[in-house]
């Protein structure tokens, strides 16, 4: 309960801040939060923004969850295989620090300007965050617990099922939840081009049009998505990571 | 049933190689209890890790009779945090595929032999450094080791709960009858629990001396004077080797 009061509260800062920045400023750039909610809410009612909202979901999660399930199986054999380690990483060194975004033409040539490029430029830019991270995350697993299991006869299949798996667990929770960040923000850019659907279209759009309480109310939506993402996340980690959170 | 014969080991570390075991040759019989005592970093726990298998000596030859199981307890991270007791216990046994009914009945028994009954769900964090030590020795025995290999098993423990934990290794030696191998630093400990004590010199560790303790065993003999003799020697025998000053 304790967290929820605290979420509530931030909010309720949140939008006096927001409430005073706008009396302050007092230019059309900077709605108040009032009408931005009303715009929010009437769209939210006639169904315009239901749309929208859901395809932006849609997309950003199978972003993640395409990255998720090909960076954590590659991270963590990448991690506890030193062979493979010393040969992949210079790989990913110097694949990670490209800003990935460029190559939106390319990816456009390939998989055309509908939903699939938009969802793999997502996915590439999360996979690298994921990767590294679960990488790190096996590489650093103390080396008596293998050991542990050595003892008592275990196979290299059982070993990353009983301790590599779980190990990197808490790490890779962390990993997504930066991913989720990182996601929101691709979405923007992805759904700035080449669509006339999603949240980050509602924002261009209503820019172009000068149109400032539809284009806060994209804003706004947007924040909604990411905090409900985060949200989902802490669910499932306190789920999955129970262990850790015991001590 | 242990035969160790002029085995030699040492560790590459940046190209240099460094002796870590210098011939060492003994033999341990069937229901024997044996402590390993030494300076630190005299190479105790590498010896362990040779009965064991997880090293391979670099010359000599380490001989285990064939078909006899054998539990082992590492010194620290032995536990998987990420599992529960009943888990962790229950570990040996999952990884051979035995079936559930057998898991669980062998597993409840040795946790209410333990004095662990009502803590199957706890994860290690939650439980104290003596029941940890438990539930190490518990995922040992799980298994019906012939042969128990310890490392150090109690040395992070308050004097008291070391006491009882030695009682119920001694109480476990006599019952089940399993040849234990018990790598210590406490001189009270070896003469305790060793009827035959190796004492190492420090590294590179040699033999200094196999020590007949054939009145290990006795529940009384923590307090007769034959063991406060017996410490006192085997410190003398110690001290040489120390490298320590007087103060």
């Amino acid at each position: 309960m304790g967290r929820k009061r605290d979420t509530l509260l931030a909010a309720v800062i949140l939008l006096l801040l927001w409430q005073l920045a706008a009396v302050l400023i007092h230019a059309d750039a900077l709605p108040r939060p009032g009408e931005v909610f009303a715009d929010a809410g009437r769209k939210f009612l006639d169904g315009s923004l239901l749309d929208d909202l859901a395809i932006s979901c849609i997309r950003a999660l199978l972003g993640i969850v395409l990255a998720l399930v090909t960076a954590v199986p590659l991270g963590l054999v990448v991690g506890a295989e030193e062979p493979l380690r010393k040969r992949l990483s210079p790989f990913i060194y110097l694949l990670y620090p490209i800003p990935h975004v460029v190559l939106l033409p390319l990816i456009i040539i390939l998989f055309g300007i509908g939903n699939l490029s938009k969802i793999f430029l997502i996915s590439l830019i999360v996979f690298f965050q994921i990767l590294v991270t679960t990488r790190d995350a096996a590489k650093e697993i103390h080396r008596n617990y293998f050991y542990s299991m050595q003892t008592l006869g275990a196979t290299r299949r059982q070993i990353y099922r009983h301790v590599i798996l779980p190990a990197t667990m808490p790490k890779v929770m962390t990993a997504l939840r930066i991913s989720v960040g990182t996601a929101v923000a691709i979405l923007f850019f992805v759904e700035s081009f080449a669509t006339t659907r999603g949240l980050g279209y509602i924002i261009m759009d209503s820019w172009g049009r000068a149109d400032y309480v539809s284009l806060y109310t994209g804003i706004t939506c947007m924040g909604m998505l990411g905090f409900s993402l985060y949200m989902l996340l802490d669910r499932l980690e306190r789920r999955i990571c129970r262990w850790n959170q015991t001590n | 049933m242990i035969n160790v014969r002029a085995a030699s080991l040492s560790f590459n570390h940046d190209g240099t190689s460094r002796p870590v075991l210098q011939e060492i040759s003994f033999s341990i019989e069937q229901h024997e209890s044996c402590a390993i005592i030494g300076p630190s970093g005299c190479g105790k726990t590498s010896l362990l890790f040779l009965l064991t298998g997880l090293l391979q000596p670099d010359s000599g030859v380490i001989e285990i009779a064939d078909g006899f199981r054998s539990g082992t307890i590492l010194q620290n991270f032995g536990l998987f945090p990420w599992k529960t007791v009943y888990q962790n216990v229950g570990l040996g046994l999952v990884l051979k595929g035995e079936e559930q009914g057998l898991i669980r009945s062998r597993v409840d028994h040795l946790l209410t032999e333990m004095g662990l009954a009502g803590f199957h769900s706890h994860f290690p964090g939650q439980l104290s450094g003596g029941m940890q030590q438990r539930v190490a020795l518990a995922r040992a025995l799980a298994i019906e080791p012939e042969i128990l290999y310890m490392d150090e098993p109690l040395s992070s423990l308050d004097a008291l709960t070391r006491e009882r934990l030695q009682n119920l290794l001694l109480e476990i030696w006599q019952k089940k009858k399993i040849t234990t191998v018990l790598v210590t630093h406490s001189i009270e400990e070896a003469v305790f629990l060793g009827r035959k004590i190796i004492v190492l010199s420090r590294r590179p560790g040699r033999i200094l001396q196999i020590v007949d303790n054939p009145d290990a065993g006795e529940r009384g003999y923590r307090r007769s004077e034959l063991f406060f003799h017996r410490c006192i020697n085997l410190r003398e025998l110690l001290k040489g080797e120390d490298g320590g000053q007087e103060t």
